[in-house]
């Protein structure tokens, strides 16, 4: 599965066997699975027995026949939507079983290692991994750090790094180590691995009905049983009305005009597409990279009204970058630009090279290499908080170049008998206050100034914020920032809220407080100790890059591990509850048409005087050509409008962020008026392409 | 039509905006346990009432209790006024003798009134005694709309209520809208009827000459006060059996006036008090928007329809089985009304409508008596229109279907489908059974699709439990007794059934705080889907067998051809 695989609608394998399928798919044990559609199949055998009974009575009709055709084409039309759309998912999982070949895994047992199939593993063995291996199966890094090639299921080709204790630990059955020797400890059971899990979902073999659908499936039988009762009194009511108009109780409407007359009636269209339609969003989610575990949690994701984002790499990319050098009194900021330079040369961090890149654009300091100073390189330390060079000079003096933060330094400055200028700490409290880091630079005992860190707001979240906000969404920003920088940050992304120096207890506690007021609440989170946060939530994404028990938390898994992807969740779970509720629109809003094509059709004899044609001919306000041809050209444009929406279904309705009534008189208008209009137009030409 | 016709609607429609929020906001008041007027004047009643029967009014139920309580209480009311039927002639208060009913006649009458449909498959001064109208009936009359504004009231603690299973006591709700709202509104205008002439006695019916020396008998009897109720519960059934066309019922255009804006009075108001209590006065605004614009659709077709000529009387308006004394306009306007708001009472004889008109009659009723409906019983019968609206619009926006807050989901859609299908069941499966019996075909004076309207209309009103009928119907048969009188019963509870499993399951759902990805249910726009999916659902269903009957009949009047 590549990340960014071109969305392809149709190829000529799906196509083709989607074809096939239709046909497996008329299985009555299947086909009751649709209670719309499964009507229609009964009409279709119906009407077919009828059909052959004629033949045999010697009194073929051919009006009859095809009829039969097309009730059955609607049938299949229904289940090649419902085909393709699994076929789509098909074809992925073939690729992902490709990854999932018989491997062999090295266990340990006590401390020897013993080979076995991948597949024999149980939770908690515990197998070695080295470069070259295929890890067999789920588990959690206990001992060792690699890098993992994993893009048999993410797509993604860079290898990742994977290493024991904090947040990177899970890796996945079927990826690859790339270097280095890992101890893992299996997680799962044998079959339910997460590329066991994928393959499952994208297939849709499994598929259960979310809650949504189940509703608008009842809904959708409810609307089925009233237009069956409409149309099995029917009968009664027009032989009164032949008693009544003097015309023999053998013209009473036959059942493949009564077959016919119902599948207009009863919401085939949405019946026919709904399944491809739950189907798809899936597939979206998973085109996205995003891995749910159940159809529900998309539907859900639709209703999301309030999300919770971290700072770091959704809001702010991920790293800090230097901004400006303020120097110290009586120190040139070009001096100060070289020794913040001096001190980060060594420093791979994203923030020491993007001090060594903005003294080298601003000043023209060029970057040296370490080792041709006789320098040695100073890390960062957690207990010294600062890190930098040392570097030997020619007469035996040691200079020691330092930065960090300013507690850190002030220690530094002062043991070397060096002192804090105020100005300094006036600074570096300014700069917190304006939600930026304060770095001081300090040589020996002096200080030579401070660089101004500063987060990065991505670009364009603010107004992708904006666009929440229309559609009434609600963003916190969580950061363990202290509160004022959070502040800054928070206003100038744009976020509606903020909580800082947040815990993972706050996170849980914040979400409990929103859907205490009926809010649902989104969250993105990859540690062990979001876990709980993930699961409380009711979108739940882990990044793939987290640990074993985030995964397993959350109802979604994001393969990218991006921030960002939580809200393009949301925005596919919000087109396919409106491609859902479009299409129903639109089928309800086709049964006006066909009764103008049906009703006048059926009648034209009732009271009629002597040439035949009686007053609700003035029904006919399409001027169909003749009562038969009416009949048919509603039962077709039945039929092929499910083929004519599948694209449709299958790609969503167009998506934008706009309010929730901006978003309804759009897809009114389209789906609901044109839901009216458009059968009127389809009928009429079908109409004239029957009579040619 | 004339400028006194058109003044007149006007003025009818500027009151009963005017009324709505005033009677609404005071309903609302009663509703909520909060101080209004009559507490002071009524209270001690109120409170006498609980002692007498041991109920604790601050004790609140559950949906099963309290639809059991309600069920028990209409079955015990069902059961009285059928054994007095049986053996009136042995009860006081019968003054003119009249004999036992027949079982059969009154099992309708008592299903027909319990349900607050007030079918009247009898003729009122010819078979029923005075006890039988006043005990019976009238006590029915009051405690039929009571039970309708306690099933809304459940409804509607339902929906603003949140995680709790607690929707109210049957039993207060009951007593306050009898004793605050009910009685107070009627005897109000009952004193006015009385001064306009309306009879109030217990007299015997007089004898008298004519001029031609004919002897004429004229009815009496306490009239006053069972038309007071009838009009304001929605009830309908008359004291005698040409209801409000008989002039002591209804003697002059004044009391024609209170009358019909009696019939929509407490119903519109309703919708003001209904959105007062969920929370938001604008979508009970909505609501009551969306029940005008319907009405006023029904009025102003009929009155075309009326007014047009009809090729086969030359260029006449249809005067036949109007309302001479008040003209065209009113008894349009009191047709339109009573059947939008599932009343029932008549001016005019609505088997002599012109067939368009008889049709908007009949799609008042079919809609399942919405557009206004009866008291209490139009507007839970609207919210289970809204749900379906919400459910299927609300999808568009992007978002799982909610309504004020609350989640619309499988349980809500699958009640909210058998509320619908109920009476659409009465309405299609009995007029089909009897356009083929011969027992159905037995009751009919008409032929052709007229007489095919006269079934339709006859199970609709007994479906939407309006009561009104095609007069040309002779229903007073063991065929129609029973069929209407099960057609009632199920028009009724198969609705109310389903309407209280939503109260229950509403109440105990979370309440999603309103925000910009809200669908919303208080503007234009949501009127323009409540109409589409009234006219789709209710009326689409109709159609074809409408188009064999009121339709067809239409374009034959236009060919020159009548029934």
């Amino acid at each position: 599965m590549g990340t960014k695989q071109k969305i392809i609608l149709f190829n000529k394998n799906i196509v083709l066997q989607a074809a096939k399928d239709s046909i497996i798919k008329l299985n009555p044990a299947l086909l009751i699975r649709n209670p719309v559609i499964f009507i229609v199949a009964l009409g279709s055998v119906l009407t077919t027995i009828i059909v052959f009974a004629g033949i045999f009575k010697g009194n073929f009709s051919s009006f009859n026949l095809q009829i039969a055709i097309w009730l059955w084409f609607t049938v299949l039309f229904a289940n090649f939507a419902e085909a393709i759309a699994e076929g789509r998912g098909k074809a992925q999982a073939d690729s992902l079983r490709k990854n999932r070949t018989q491997t062999k895994a090295r266990k340990l047992v006590g401390k020897e290692e013993v080979s076995v199939f991948a597949t024999e593993l149980k939770k908690g063995d515990i197998v070695i991994c080295e470069s070259g291996n295929v890890i067999p199966s789920d588990g959690e890094v206990i001992e060792g750090i690699a890098s993992v090639d994993e893009s048999a299921i993410t797509g993604e080709s860079a290898p990742v790094i994977r290493e024991s204790g904090g947040d990177r630990s899970a890796v996945t059955g079927g990826t690859k180590v790339i270097s280095d020797q890992i101890l893992v400890r299996i997680t799962t059971e044998p079959g339910s691995t997460f590329i066991d899990r994928m393959i499952t979902l994208v297939e849709g073999a499994k598929r259960k009905k979310t809650p949504n659908e189940i509703a608008l499936s009842i809904l959708l039988s409810g609307l089925t049983i009233i237009f069956l009762l409409a149309v099995v009194t029917l009968p009664a009511f027009f032989g009164y009305s032949l008693a009544a108009s003097g015309l023999p109780l053998s013209q009473n409407l036959t059942i493949p005009i009564l077959i016919a007359l119902l599948v207009c009636l009863i919401p085939t269209t949405i019946g026919g597409l709904l399944s491809a339609i739950g189907i798809s969003g899936m597939d979206r989610l998973i085109q996205r990279n995003v891995i749910a575990t159940s159809g529900r949690a998309i539907e859900a994701a639709g209703d999301v009204d309030v999300l919770l984002l971290d700072k770091t790499g959704t809001i702010t990319l991920g790293n800090r970058m230097a901004t400006d050098f303020i120097p110290a009194e009586g120190v040139t900021v070009e001096e100060l630009a070289d020794a913040a330079q001096l001190s980060s040369l060594s420093d791979e961090t994203p923030e020491g090279r993007s001090i060594v890149i903005l003294a080298k654009e601003k000043f023209n300091i060029r970057g040296r290499k370490v080792h041709h100073l006789q320098a040695s390189f100073i890390p960062f330390s957690a207990q010294s908080r600062m890190s930098g060079v040392d570097i030997k000079t020619i007469n035996g003096k040691l200079h020691q170049v330092r930065k960090g933060s300013s507690e850190a330094i002030r220690t530094f400055v002062q043991n070397n008998n060096g002192f804090y200028p105020q100005k300094i700490m006036d600074i570096v409290s300014e700069l917190a206050r304006q939600g930026a880091t304060p770095l001081v630079v300090a040589e020996n005992n002096r200080i030579l100034g401070v660089i101004h860190l500063k987060d990065i707001v991505k670009g364009g979240i603010k107004q992708r914020f904006a666009e929440l906000r229309k559609m009434g969404i609600k963003t916190v920003m969580i950061t363990g920032d202290n509160p004022l920088t959070a502040a800054a940050i928070a206003a100038e992304a744009g976020v509606d809220d903020f909580m800082a120096e947040a815990t993972p207890e706050d996170k849980l506690r914040r979400i409990r407080e929103e859907q205490a007021k009926g809010h649902l609440v989104g969250m993105i989170g990859d540690g062990t100790n979001d876990a709980p946060a993930l699961a409380q939530a009711d979108i739940g994404i882990a990044m793939n890059s987290g640990t074993q028990a985030a995964r397993e938390a959350g109802n979604m898994v994001d393969l990218d591990s991006n921030p960002t992807k939580l809200i393009e969740v949301v925005e596919v779970g919000k087109q396919l509850l409106m491609t859902r509720g479009s299409l129903t629109t639109f089928s309800i809003a086709n049964d006006v048409a066909k009764y103008f094509a049906i009703i006048p059709a059926i009648a034209i004899s009732l009271y009629s005087g002597r040439n035949g044609i009686g007053p609700l001919s003035a029904l006919n306000i399409m001027n169909l050509g003749s009562p038969q041809s009416a009949i048919l050209s509603a039962v077709i444009f039945n039929a092929i409008i499910i083929i004519l929406l599948v694209p449709l279904a299958l790609k969503g309705v167009r998506y934008k962020p706009v309010s929730a009534n901006a978003a309804l008189t759009r897809n009114l208008l389209i789906f609901g008026l044109g839901g009216i209009i458009a059968p009127f137009i389809g009928i009429k030409l079908i109409d004239l392409l029957i009579n040619l | 039509m004339t400028f006194q016709d058109i003044f007149q609607i006007a003025l009818f429609f500027l009151l009963l905006i005017g009324l709505t929020p005033v009677l609404g906001n005071y309903m609302y008041k009663v509703f909520s346990g909060e101080k209004h007027i009559m507490l002071s004047v009524l209270g001690w009643l109120e409170k006498l009432t609980y002692k007498f029967t041991g109920v604790d009014s601050e004790e609140e139920s559950n949906w099963k209790s309290y639809t059991f309580g309600l069920l028990m209480f209409n079955f015990i009311g069902f059961v009285f006024v059928f054994l007095i039927q049986l053996i009136q002639s042995h009860l006081p208060l019968n003054p003119a003798n009249l004999p036992n009913v027949s079982w059969h006649s009154a099992f309708n009458t008592s299903v027909s009134f319990m349900t607050n449909t007030n079918w009247q498959g009898y003729a009122g001064e010819t078979t029923l005694s005075y006890f039988v109208q006043m005990i019976g009936l009238t006590v029915q009359n009051f405690v039929s709309a009571a039970t309708g504004i306690a099933v809304l009231l459940a409804l509607i603690r339902g929906i603003s209520r949140k995680t709790t299973d607690k929707l109210g006591n049957f039993w207060t709700d009951l007593t306050r809208s009898t004793l605050y709202v009910l009685i107070p509104l009627s005897i109000l205008l009952a004193i006015v009827l009385v001064g306009q002439g309306v009879v109030q006695n217990f007299k015997t019916y007089d004898t008298v000459h004519t001029l031609q020396g004919a002897q004429q008998i004229i009815p009496m009897g306490p009239a006053a006060s069972q038309i007071a109720i009838k009009q304001l519960g929605t009830n309908g059934g008359g004291f005698f059996n040409s209801n409000s066309a008989h002039p002591f019922e209804n003697p002059t255009p004044f009391t024609n006036f209170l009358e019909m804006l009696a019939i929509l009075l407490i119903p519109a108001s309703l919708t003001y008090t209904y959105g007062k209590m969920v929370g938001s006065t604008r979508h009970g605004w909505t609501i009551f928007t969306v029940m005008m614009i319907l009405f006023c659709a029904g009025l102003s077709i009929s009155l075309y329809a009326e007014y047009s000529a009809n090729p086969v009387f030359g260029h006449l308006h249809l005067m036949e089985g109007k309302e001479t004394r008040f003209g065209i306009a009113n008894s349009v306007l009191w047709s339109t009304s009573t059947t939008a708001a599932s009343n029932g009472s008549v001016n005019a004889m609505h088997d002599s409508l012109s067939p368009i008109s008889g049709m908007i009659a009949i799609i008042n009723l079919m809609v399942g008596e919405v557009i206004f409906g009866g008291v209490g019983a139009g507007l839970y019968g609207m919210v289970i229109f809204i749900i379906l609206t919400v459910f299927i619009a609300g999808l568009m926006v992007g978002r799982t279907p909610e309504y004020l807050g609350k989640k619309i989901q499988a349980f809500e859609v699958q009640m909210a489908i058998i509320a619908v299908l109920a009476p659409n069941f009465v309405i299609l499966l009995f007029s089909a059974w009897a356009s083929v019996s011969n027992a159905g075909l037995a009751g009919l004076n008409n032929a052709g699709p007229h007489g095919l309207t006269e079934i339709l209309y006859a199970f609709s009103s007994a479906a939407g439990n309006n009561g009104s009928a095609f007069a040309g119907l002779n229903a007073n048969t063991l065929f129609y007794n029973l069929s209407l009188g099960i057609g009632m019963l199920v028009g009724r509870f198969g609705v109310i059934l389903p309407v209280m499993a939503i109260a229950g399951s509403m109440a105990g759902k979370k309440i999603t705080p309103l925000s910009a990805g809200t669908f919303r249910t208080d503007n234009s726009l949501f009127i323009i889907l409540l109409i589409g999916v009234i006219l789709i659902v209710g009326g689409l269903t109709h159609f074809p067998a409408l188009s064999l009957g009121p339709i067809i009949e239409h374009l034959l009047m236009n060919n020159g051809i009548t029934f």
